[in-house]
């Protein structure tokens, strides 16, 4: 795709911000492309473009290889993108350097989604979730930053004995606990949650969700929230963008969006999930698509999703579609929606 | 209905270094044929050490079966040597593995994987297995087998090599299927691809299934007959219609009101099961679910209960709440 085509795609597209009005962060035209083998590139993240207001919860969702975590990553600035920019309070973010960078870090975090791998296991949790206050100078005295830690815990729901613990001590859910006490060590105004509970067992699920709604009703904070297990980014998203192969094709307020889905793609995806009550599931017409994802390193051509789409026509291959406003503040890429 | 697996009194451990980890404590379940029940629990509920047992495939040592039965078409499978276990594996209890990429050789043809059991189990020559083999492939929906045959895993996506572990453990037309997450690896719209095929063999050659899950969404669409474990021990068996519709274990009441439901309007925040699962390293004396239970009495904590008939369809619950003398509680 030339650079100038990506321009007045972008120009002609003006997100909607959060319920809040007030934006924190606005993605314009993202790409991050990976080079593969040979003079081949992936287009994980192809011309993303969206805004997430202050205190809202972005959900973002779609199945394994459609980029939603390299966008996140992206978006922190974890990977230098292609092309486009993340503004941050108005900023570019990845203009930034030195001081004001190291700011950013501060203001903006992450949850992993392996509450197994993403903590040191040779650190014990006090090391662990002082990490950021050593970083960025915020603990003074260790008086200072044992007092920090402990409130931490406390906000996670852990005590303070277990600062003196390792990570192998914990169980899943409770590593999780210490991974958003991280998080939020620096004081950050959006993190980033990455598959944040797909590891751990449903009736932990249920704790962590809470705990991070609770957290952002207490401290203001802002989400973007990755995750392919749809009942919850329902539960938990105000807005939610569906991506496939690389590119948003949906994006809507999260009840419209699942009452109302207009591109085909989503449309299958809610039918996919089995709802845990039988009598819906005698009902139900389950929408299954035929085929695999394609290769994101060879696309199909016009719209990406028209390999599997029952709709699919001539135009459809020919012609991509367009990112356009279907309905107040819903947003989906079908020529037919 | 004929009963093909009797599983009785089923106690199974590991020796670890602290002690011994009892994994599986006390497990009574029967499959019928044709019928496919699900065995849902979370990790660490001894689910997937009982469908294992059933295969012997849990190593020995650490693994050790302390005490009872499993009476797989009039024969205890417990005692069975390692020689009678050949024979059965693959060919009487087929089973599928929750990551088709560990679970699949990543030296041999999907072809060759086919072919091994039809030769081994069923006395084809190779030309004879190669044509069985087409035909599954294509049974369970791989497009082009010809070419597939020959093909490495390496080559095939999730759902596809998925698919092949169906058909390798379908080659044999087993009497029982074992199914142990087989969808939690795959994407949605796969999962979906793969549940109406396994439903739609399911009806075609009438294979019991025993299908092991974390996902009551799965279970609503697949099963007949649920059971529910907890801490190593079945905690509430019942039809998929008496277990969603009226849940007489709280744990599993708890689980149905942990999950959001995305065919509800969202705003009600969810109620989460408080605390951990039990160590079995040291299993609680009474009720495994007592620590976490919202409606735990005193004789919860220092004597078990039984699993007792709550329901008319055969729905039975181990809590002590279903004891005649307990006070009423509203769900």
């Amino acid at each position: 795709m030339s650079a100038s085509a990506v321009k007045t795609k972008g120009a002609a597209f003006q997100p909607v911000a959060g319920a809040s009005g007030e934006k924190l962060l606005e993605v314009r035209n993202l790409s991050k492309f990976f080079p593969v083998g040979s003079n081949e590139t992936l287009k994980a993240v192809n011309d993303l473009t969206l805004s997430i207001g202050k205190g809202e919860t972005l959900g973002v969702v779609g199945e394994s290889g459609c980029g939603k975590s390299t966008a996140g990553r992206t978006i922190m600035r974890l990977y230098e993108p292609t092309s486009g920019e993340t503004l941050f309070n108005g900023r570019n973010i990845y203009k930034m350097r030195g001081s004001e960078l190291k700011t950013l870090r501060r203001e903006m975090a992450m949850v992993f989604q392996d509450p197994y791998a993403s903590l040191n296991p040779r650190f014990n949790i006090m090391d662990v979730i002082a990490e950021p206050l050593d970083i960025h100078g915020i603990a003074g005295s260790a008086k200072e930053r044992r007092r920090k830690v402990e409130e931490l815990l406390d906000l996670v729901g852990l005590r303070p004995e277990h600062a003196a613990r390792y990570p192998h001590e914990f169980s899943g859910g409770q590593r999780q606990r210490v991974g958003i006490a991280r998080a939020l060590a620096a004081n950050p105004k959006f993190i980033v949650c990455d598959e944040p509970i797909s590891a751990l067992d449903v009736s932990i699920q249920a704790q962590v969700v809470n705990l991070l709604q609770d957290l952002q009703k207490r401290l203001g904070l802002t989400y973007m929230f990755i995750a392919h297990d749809l009942s919850m980014v329902k539960h938990i998203s105000d807005r939610v963008a569906v991506m496939y192969l690389g590119k948003m094709i949906e994006l809507a307020e999260s009840s419209e969006l699942y009452a109302n889905p207009k591109h085909p793609y989503t449309q299958a995806l809610l039918s996919a999930i089995p709802i845990p009550d039988p009598l819906i599931e005698a009902q139900k017409e389950r929408i299954v698509l035929s085929g695999d994802l394609p290769s994101p390193i060879h696309p199909p051509s016009g719209c990406p999703f028209r390999t599997r789409c029952p709709f699919a026509t001539e135009k459809c291959a020919k012609e991509v579609p367009d990112f356009r406003e279907v309905k107040d503040g819903h947003w989906a890429a079908c020529h037919y929606a | 209905m004929d009963t093909i697996l009797r599983v009785n009194d089923l106690h199974v451990s590991f020796r670890a270094r602290g002690g011994e980890v009892q994994a599986v404590r006390g497990v009574n379940f029967e499959v019928k044929k044709g019928e496919a029940v699900a065995i849902v629990g979370e990790s660490g509920s001894g689910k997937s050490v009982t469908a294992q047992s059933i295969m012997r495939l849990l190593p020995s040592p650490p693994s050790f079966v302390k005490q009872g039965s499993i009476e797989f078409m009039g024969r205890n499978l417990v005692d069975a040597t390692e020689a009678e276990m050949e024979a059965i594996r693959g060919k009487e209890i087929g089973m599928i593995f929750q990551d088709p990429m560990t679970s699949l050789n990543p030296t041999m043809t999907i072809g060759h994987q086919i072919t091994e059991g039809l030769i081994k189990h069923q006395g084809m020559n190779r030309s004879e297995a190669r044509e069985r083999a087409l035909e599954l492939l294509r049974l369970v929906g791989i497009p082009n087998p010809e070419a597939r045959f020959g093909q490495y895993p390496h080559n095939f996506s999730g759902g596809m090599r998925q698919r092949a572990m169906i058909a390798i453990a379908l080659s044999c037309n087993p009497a029982l299927l074992i199914a142990d997450e087989p969808t939690t690896a795959l994407d949605v719209t796969i999962q979906a691809q793969i549940m109406q095929l396994m439903k739609d063999l399911q009806q075609k050659f009438g294979t019991s299934i025993i299908l092991i899950t974390h996902d009551l969404g799965v279970v609503a669409d697949m099963c007949d007959k649920v059971i529910v474990m907890y801490g190593g021990q079945v905690v509430e068996t019942g039809t998929k219609w008496d277990i969603f519709a009226k849940p007489q274990h709280p744990y599993t009441r708890g689980l149905l009101r942990s999950m959001p439901r995305l065919d509800l309007p969202k705003g009600e925040p969810l109620v989460p099961i408080d605390g951990t699962p039990p160590d079995l390293l040291a299993p609680p004396v009474g009720c495994a679910f007592c620590a976490r239970c919202e409606h735990a009495m005193e004789v919860c904590l220092n004597h078990d209960p039984e699993l007792v008939p709550v329901g008319e369809n055969g729905q039975t619950a181990k809590c002590w709440l279903h004891h005649p003398l307990a006070k009423e509680v509203q769900a």
